[in-house]
């Protein structure tokens, strides 16, 4: 048994973000994750991140104005004011940490401008603004010599009359199962691509800490909200960055026609994901795609910027569609990116469940709303992985004791041993994959009841079908075929919340658009949807929060 | 499209396939990877199968492993790239680290390594109150060596390496060289002294592997040579490595050859006395077979126009 002040739970920007705050104000913190932390991925946050700086004329309450429109409302205003007006000092931060941003001719930091947004805010490190971060983070991590499980998977959170005590988990490299006690839990576990498919998501991404919380008690908020992003490749859903726009790429239908100018004359190519998304597929839909794509066209950006400042973007088309992007028009389609929804926090990363804290993609505080703007997501991971630490430190030293006992370990043990010793059932890969695929076609860009309500009814028949999944692999040392087979059980939870989130918002709203009821509908739909975990096999709980409006009140949006 | 991929397998809870290569066949693309033909393995075919991966898009760094004999990232190797007409390949796990299970690694090693050259930055003097002010040309340098996705490749092949496991190797050298770079550390002069000790940038044997084998283009050798000058311009003068980079330019300069038995009289220092006592049989030896070359050296006619190759770079580089 271990014990700790602060356990975080996953080791990505927001994760290691924690853990350096909690050490330096001296507090006995540790990440598990089930990778190494710079194989997380938050590497593939391409384009950049927002802050709005005021020696460069520049307000944070344009960048929150800017943040609640694309979020469609949904957002809470208190959060997003904390998020946008704690971005400068956030930044600068990570300048001083060594992240070698872009620079300006005097040597300031440099700007491109991103999606949804009227001013050019978004500072980048070319197209590997994530990577460049999360090396950073990491080397403060060594600095600080944050104890790290590294490549421990967790298998539940210890919860003992509704308090969150720590988690059990994996060592991957020799399968031995652990109690990790902690006052306070930090879940920054990322997010849930592998629910979709295709995903620009890595593999990791499995929901882990989506489903950890919801099995623990804790709600999750406006899952529906799932982000398309408008620009991923129709091969293997691999990201190509918004950055390509943000630098002046066009998109283009079969006949050549700039189709933004008609859907956002205003913004164009830089209208929010969410709506450059939909117009995608309209045309796609509408018969003006080239084989279900349209096209991302940067010819006229010239080599040296395709190059210089989008020279990751240049390999990935190189290495997956064999793509020269200074000379060639480059397929793309809308494709699975990022979750808005997660585990419910306030603004200083508290969930509803005391001793859980949540920072990152799985949480939602909520900053995004129902659709969130490119390079918000990294200033959300830094921003509320800082506030989360100190707000778990704060609350863990009013935890007198914690108890000893380790019912959960053995719960956890007899769960895997059951899996294990299963006879020959459906693989977990092909299960996934259906899953995925259910998701893609029925809770995706463009939705309506019918679809959601038979993508819901497969998982739901799915559930059924995990518990009779068999593994291969019946050995201790570096057993992923086992820790697929749980990952698995993750994806189907966070996928039921999904679906039963988006059944109930009958409206339409951000990324959730509803060819049935194609309207927002403030009067009666301007609201949280909570999805609680059902007791032992019964559906999932369902309920409602008010939104945080503090300034800004919600009007028509348009790009 | 039919492809065979041959699996180096190390797995001792499974004597059966422990230390064989396992044979799989399927049909692929011609855009298929390398990490797509190990996925369909795990997932259809044998869920045993230990291999790292994550990202699919050579960013994340897990999937680093030998093919046909050399590093690669799977998820940037297509097996066209690979296999010409459809022979087989041979996937084994990454060498210079442990195997802790099929194609895993313990990259235990490689991460000390890193933690070597203290790989944080370390600003000199006060913080400012914004961004520190640096050239758009200086960041976008460092890039190249930010590119670095720390997935093991040059490591796996480094000759220098193989023989000798106290090297400080390519990875952290071109880590510390991302610090040595970067106008906002204040630490430079003590990092280079550190480099400069054994282990460190004068271990390198030049052998280009890693250079060649980086699959995003970081060219850690290439790092290691500028930390050698940066390291000489900063007053480490004092290691063979040094000598023998002066000795070598100065008889070129001189008379457009090089002095071969001034190079390793040179190389180990006039005043090393041990050092010289160790090479003398050599030198002896030699002598005898008629094989020492001339210690005074050689000069060619054309050596003006060597020194005005000497004097241009040199210029330039002032």
């Amino acid at each position: 048994m271990f014990e700790h002040d602060l356990l975080i739970i996953g080791a990505g920007l927001a994760g290691m973000r924690a853990a350096v705050e909690a050490v330096r104000r001296g507090a006995n913190a540790a990440m598990i994750t089930k990778v190494h932390p710079v194989r997380s991925h938050s590497n593939a946050a391409q384009g950049g991140i927002n802050a709005a700086l005021t020696d460069r004329g520049d307000d944070w309450t344009d960048h929150a104005l800017d943040t609640i429109k694309g979020s469609d409302y949904l957002a809470d205003q208190d959060a997003v004011e904390v998020m946008c007006s704690e971005a400068g000092q956030a930044l600068i931060e990570l300048e001083h940490m060594g992240v070698i941003f872009s620079r300006d001719d005097q040597g300031k930091l440099g700007t491109r401008r991103f999606g949804g947004q009227k001013a050019a805010r978004t500072f980048f490190v070319g197209a590997i603004t994530g990577q460049a971060m999360l090396h950073v983070l990491y080397e403060q991590v060594i600095k600080a010599n944050v104890r790290v499980y590294e490549e421990w998977f967790v298998t539940s959170l210890i919860v003992e009359d509704g308090v969150c005590h720590g988690a059990v988990a994996l060592d991957i490299r020799n399968g031995e199962l652990h109690t990790i006690r902690a006052k306070a839990v930090v879940m920054a576990a990322g997010g849930a691509g592998r629910v979709y498919e295709p995903s620009t998501n890595a593999l990791i991404c499995t929901g882990d800490g989506y489903a950890l919380a919801y099995r623990a008690g804790a709600p999750l908020m406006d899952m529906e909200m799932v982000q398309y992003h408008p620009t991923t490749l129709a091969s293997n859903g691999v990201l190509i960055s918004e950055a390509a726009r943000g630098e002046g790429a066009y998109l283009l239908n079969s006949k050549g026609d700039r189709f933004m100018l008609k859907y956002a004359p205003e913004y164009k190519e830089l209208a929010s994901r969410d709506v450059v998304s939909r117009s995608e597929q309209t045309e796609i839909n509408e018969g003006r795609g080239v084989n279900g794509c349209v096209l991302l066209d940067m010819r006229h950006l010239g080599r040296e910027v395709v190059e210089k400042k989008l020279g990751y973007l240049q390999e990935v088309a190189h290495d997956f569609v064999g793509i020269d992007l200074a000379e060639t028009p480059i397929p793309i389609r809308p494709g699975m990116h990022y979750m808005m929804g997660g585990i419910k926090t306030d603004v200083n990363g508290a969930t509803p469940l005391p001793g859980l804290y949540a920072a990152g993609e799985v949480a939602n505080v909520s900053v995004h709303g129902g659709n969130r703007l490119g390079a918000n997501s990294l200033l959300d991971t830094v921003v509320f992985g800082r506030r989360s630490a100190v707000a778990g430190i704060e609350y863990g030293t009013s935890v007198r004791n914690m108890p000893k006992n380790e019912d959960q370990r053995k719960a956890d043990q007899a769960r895997i041993r059951q899996l294990m010793d299963r006879p020959k059932g459906p693989r977990p890969a092909a299960v996934r994959r259906e899953l995925a695929e259910t998701m893609h076609n029925g809770v995706a860009v463009f939705r309506d009841q019918k679809g959601m309500e038979a993508a819901a009814a497969r998982v739901r028949e799915i559930r059924s079908e995990y518990e009779k999944v068999s593994i291969d692999d019946k050995g201790k040392v570096f057993n992923t075929d086992l820790v697929f087979a749980l990952e698995l059980g993750y994806v189907i939870d966070t996928a039921e919340a999904i679906c039963v989130s988006a059944l109930t918002r009958k409206e339409s709203r951000g990324a959730h658009y509803r060819t049935d009821m194609p309207r927002r509908d403030d009067a009666n739909w301007l609201k949280h949807i909570l999805v609680r975990a059902g007791d032992d096999g019964e559906a999932p709980k369902v309920d409602f929060s008010p939104v945080s409006i503090t300034r800004w009140q919600p009007v028509e949006r348009k790009y | 499209m039919q492809a065979t991929v041959r699996v180096r397998r190390h797995n001792t809870e499974a004597p059966a396939v422990h230390g064989k290569l396992q044979e799989f066949k399927f049909d692929v693309s011609e855009n298929t990877t390398v990490l797509d033909a190990l996925i369909k393995v795990r997932e259809e075919i044998d869920g045993t199968l230990g291999v790292r991966c994550s990202c699919r898009a050579s960013i994340c760094g897990s999937c680093g492993m030998r093919v046909n004999g050399q590093a690669r990232l799977a998820c940037k190797t297509k097996l066209t790239d690979v296999s010409r007409d459809g022979a087989p390949i041979t996937v084994e796990p990454m060498g210079n680290m442990p195997v802790i299970k099929d194609l895993i690694t313990d990259m235990g090693i490689f991460w000390g390594k890193i933690r070597q050259v203290e790989p944080y930055l370390q600003p000199a003097g006060p913080e400012p109150k914004g961004e520190y002010i640096a050239s758009d040309e200086s960041m976008a340098h460092l890039v190249g060596v930010m590119n670095c996705i720390m997935c093991g490749a040059c490591v796996s092949d480094c000759t220098a390496l193989e023989v000798d496991s106290t090297f400080i190797g390519p990875a952290a050298l071109a880590k510390a060289y991302r610090f040595v770079a970067d106008p906002r550390d204040g630490a430079t002069q003590d990092r280079l002294g550190t480099l400069n000790e054994r282990s460190g940038i004068w271990d390198c044997t030049r052998c280009y592997y890693c250079v060649q084998v980086c699959p995003k283009g970081v060219a850690p050798m290439e790092r290691i040579m500028k930390m050698r000058d940066l390291a000489m311009e900063a007053g480490y003068n004092n290691t063979s490595g040094s000598r023998h980079t002066k000795s070598f330019a100065k008889s070129v300069k001189k008379g457009g050859l090089l002095n071969e038995t001034m190079l390793a009289v040179e190389s180990t220092g006039w005043l090393n006395v041990p050092g010289q006592m160790a090479q003398a049989p050599i030198g002896i030896k030699s002598l005898l077979k008629g094989k020492l070359p001339n210690p005074l050296g050689h000069r060619i006619k054309a050596r003006k126009h060597i020194r005005r190759v000497f004097d241009k770079v040199e210029g330039e580089s002032k």
